[in-house]
C-alpha cells in the first residue's frame, strides 16, 4: 500500500511527537527519585543516585491518606447516586410514553449548556443554607446534578436499543415497569453502566472548582485541593511536590489503561450521537 | 372489570414515571437550573452574602464590570484561548486523527500516548508545567542554561505568561479532540473510500475532498466543545499563574473566583456569572442552529 520510506517517516514523526508530548511525564517521574541537590543541578538526566525516601516521606503523611480517602468517598457517593438517578430517568424517557416526555428530557439536556462556573455563588449560598457545609454532601449533590444531563443522554441512547417487544412480552407475563427495569433493562445495559460510572468517577476525582468553593476544612479536602495544599507546604522542595504528583499519575494511568474502552466510549460516543 | 385493569395499569405507569423522574428532576432543578436565576437576581445588589440582599444597585455591577480593565483583559485572554484552541489545537488534532484512524501496527499505542495528557486532572497537568517552566530547575532553566544564560521566569513574565498557559491548553486537550475525530473517521464507510481509491484519489485528495467533508459534523462538535471549554478555563490557570503577574492572565472564571467569591462581593460576582452564562448560552445556540441547518431541518 504505502511505500517503505513514507512509512518510515510516518513512524519517525509519530515517535518524535510522542517523545515531545511525554517529556513532562518523564521529567516528573525522574525528579521524584532525585535529591533536591540532584534536581537543581541535573535537570534532564537520570538521577545520579536513585533515592526512594521522597516516596516514603509522602506515604508517611497522615493527610496524604486523608485526601485520598476523601476523594474516594466523593467519587463513590457521586457515582452510585448518579447511576441510580440517571438510569431511572433515562428508562422513563426511553420506554414510557406520556405527555411531557420529550419536554422533560430536553429540560435535562439544557443543563449540558450551563457553565458550571456561573452557578458557584448561588450554589455556595444554597448549600450553606441547607446546612450541608462541612459534609461530603456539599460536593456530592451538586456534582450529581451537573452530571445528570450527560448520564441520562448516554443511558437513554442505550436503553432505546432494547426492543420494545421484550417489554410487551414481559408485560403479558405480569411484569410491571419497575421489575422490567430491574430484571431486564439493568442486566442488559451493564456496558453503559460501566461507561457512565467511569466517566462520573473520573470527573469527580479531578474536580477542583466545586470543592474549592465548598470545602474549607482540610479534613475534607479532596485530592486536587490536597495537591495544592501540599505544594504550598513544600514550595521550597519540589522533589517532594513532584513525588506527590508522580504518585497521582501512576494510578491515573493504570486506571486509564484498564478502563480505556469505557472512557473513550463515554467521551466520544455520547458526544457524537444524538 | 376491564376498566379496572386499564386504570390500575395507568396508575402503575404514572407512579413509575413520577418515582423514577423525581430524584433526577429535583436535584437538577435545585442545583443546576435555579442557581442561574438566583445569580441574575443577586447581580442587581451589592451584597456580601450575610442576611438577605437589600442594597439594590440596578445595573451598576454590570457597568462597573465593563469598565474594569482586568475583566476586559480576562475577556481578551479568553478570546486568545479560543483562538488557539480552534486554529492550532483542532487542526493539529485533525491532522493526527487522519493518520491514526487507519489501522497499522502501533496505531493504538500512539493514540493512547497522545491521549495521556487529557486523562490527568487539570491541577496535576498544570503543576507538572509549573515545574517545566521553572527558571531555576525546570526544563526551561535547563534549556537556557545550555546556552549559558539565565532563564526568564516564564509564568511571572507579563510577555510570556499567557503563551505559557496556551501551550498547556493545547498539550492537555488536543488528545480528546483527536479521539473524537478518530471515532468520526472510523464511521466513514469503507465503500466510499474504496471508490475514491479506484477513481485514483491519493491520500491527500481523499482527506481534503472526502474525509473532512464527511467528518464536518464531528469537527463542528469539536469546535463547540473546545469553545465552551475555553470560555470556562479555570483549573489550569490556578497553579500556573493564579491570574498574575499583575492580573494579566485572568480568564473570566478566575476573575470571578478572585474578585467575586474571594472578596465576598457576591452581587458583583453574580454579574460576572451572568455574563459567562450568556456568552456560553449564545455559543450553544449558534451550535444548535448550525447543526439543525446542516441536517436540513430549516
Amino acid at each position: 500500500m504505502q511505500s517503505k520510506t513514507s512509512k518510515f517517516y510516518m513512524y519517525l514523526f509519530l515517535t518524535l511527537l510522542a517523545g515531545i508530548i511525554l517529556i513532562p511525564f518523564y521529567l516528573t517521574f525522574m525528579s521524584s527519585f532525585k535529591t533536591l541537590g540532584d534536581l537543581s543541578s541535573n535537570i534532564v538526566g537520570f538521577p545520579r543516585e536513585w533515592i526512594f525516601s521522597n516516596y516514603s516521606k509522602v506515604f508517611a503523611m497522615d493527610y496524604f491518606w486523608t485526601f485520598a480517602w476523601n476523594s474516594l468517598v466523593y467519587g463513590i457517593l457521586t457515582t452510585v447516586l448518579t447511576l441510580i438517578c440517571a438510569s431511572m430517568a433515562a428508562f422513563v424517557f426511553a420506554h414510557i410514553r406520556f405527555f411531557g416526555n420529550r419536554f422533560l428530557f430536553n429540560y435535562l439536556l439544557i443543563g449540558l449548556m450551563f457553565p458550571f462556573a456561573s452557578a458557584i455563588i448561588p450554589l455556595f449560598l444554597k448549600v450553606r443554607d441547607f446546612g450541608l457545609l462541612g459534609t461530603y454532601w456539599a460536593v456530592v449533590l451538586p456534582q450529581i446534578a451537573f452530571g445528570l444531563g450527560f448520564a441520562v443522554l448516554l443511558f437513554r441512547g442505550f436503553f432505546k436499543q432494547i426492543p420494545s417487544e421484550l417489554f410487551d412480552a414481559a408485560y403479558v407475563d405480569g411484569c410491571n415497569y419497575f421489575n422490567f427495569f430491574l430484571r431486564i433493562t439493568v442486566p442488559l445495559s451493564l456496558p453503559i453502566f460501566s461507561t457512565v460510572a467511569v466517566v462520573t468517577f473520573v470527573t469527580s476525582w479531578n474536580n477542583y472548582l466545586l470543592p474549592l468553593i465548598m470545602v474549607s476544612n482540610e479534613e475534607l479536602y479532596p485530592w486536587p485541593m490536597g495537591i495544592m495544599f501540599f505544594r504550598g507546604e513544600y514550595d521550597t522542595d519540589w522533589s517532594m511536590v513532584l513525588t506527590y504528583v508522580s504518585i497521582t499519575l501512576i494510578p491515573a494511568i493504570v486506571f486509564f489503561l484498564l478502563a480505556q474502552k469505557y472512557i473513550i466510549a463515554g467521551l466520544t460516543g455520547g458526544a457524537v450521537k444524538e | 372489570m376491564n376498566k379496572k385493569i386499564f386504570s390500575s395499569a395507568l396508575i402503575e405507569k404514572y407512579s413509575t414515571v413520577i418515582i423514577f423522574l423525581v430524584p433526577a428532576l429535583t436535584l437538577f432543578t435545585i442545583f443546576v437550573v435555579s442557581p442561574i436565576f438566583e445569580a441574575a437576581y443577586f447581580s442587581f445588589f451589592r451584597w456580601n452574602g450575610m442576611g438577605s440582599p437589600e442594597k439594590y444597585v440596578g445595573f451598576k455591577n454590570y457597568t462597573f464590570l465593563f469598565k474594569n480593565g482586568i475583566f476586559l483583559k480576562a475577556l481578551q485572554n479568553n478570546f486568545w484561548i479560543i483562538f488557539v484552541s480552534l486554529f492550532i489545537q483542532l487542526p493539529f488534532a485533525l491532522f493526527l486523527a487522519l493518520f491514526l484512524a487507519n489501522s497499522f501496527r502501533g496505531a493504538a499505542i500512539f493514540r493512547s500516548l497522545f491521549f495521556l495528557p487529557y486523562i490527568l486532572a487539570e491541577i496535576v497537568a498544570s503543576l507538572i508545567w509549573v515545574y517545566i517552566y521553572k527558571g531555576d530547575y525546570g526544563l526551561v532553566g535547563a534549556i537556557w542554561g545550555f546556552f549559558g544564560t539565565d532563564a526568564p521566569w516564564i509564568t511571572a513574565d507579563k510577555e510570556w505568561a499567557l503563551t505559557a498557559i496556551l501551550i498547556v491548553v493545547v498539550w492537555k486537550y488536543f488528545g480528546i479532540h483527536m479521539m473524537i475525530m478518530i471515532s468520526g473517521l472510523q464511521g466513514i464507510s469503507k465503500e466510499v473510500l474504496e471508490a475514491a481509491k479506484i477513481d485514483g484519489a491519493g491520500p491527500v485528495t481523499t482527506a481534503l475532498k472526502i474525509k473532512i467533508p464527511i467528518l464536518w459534523p464531528t469537527i463542528t462538535l469539536s469546535i463547540f466543545l473546545s469553545t465552551l471549554g475555553s470560555l470556562q478555563l479555570f483549573d489550569l490557570i490556578m497553579p500556573l499563574t493564579m491570574g498574575g503577574p499583575s492580573n494579566s492572565t485572568h480568564s473570566m472564571v478566575t476573575f470571578l473566583y478572585d474578585f467575586g467569591v474571594g472578596r465576598m462581593r457576591l452581587g458583583f460576582g453574580s454579574a460576572i456569572s451572568v455574563i459567562i452564562f450568556i456568552i456560553c448560552f449564545v455559543v450553544a445556540l449558534i451550535y444548535q442552529t448550525t447543526i439543525l441547518r446542516d441536517k436540513g431541518y430549516n
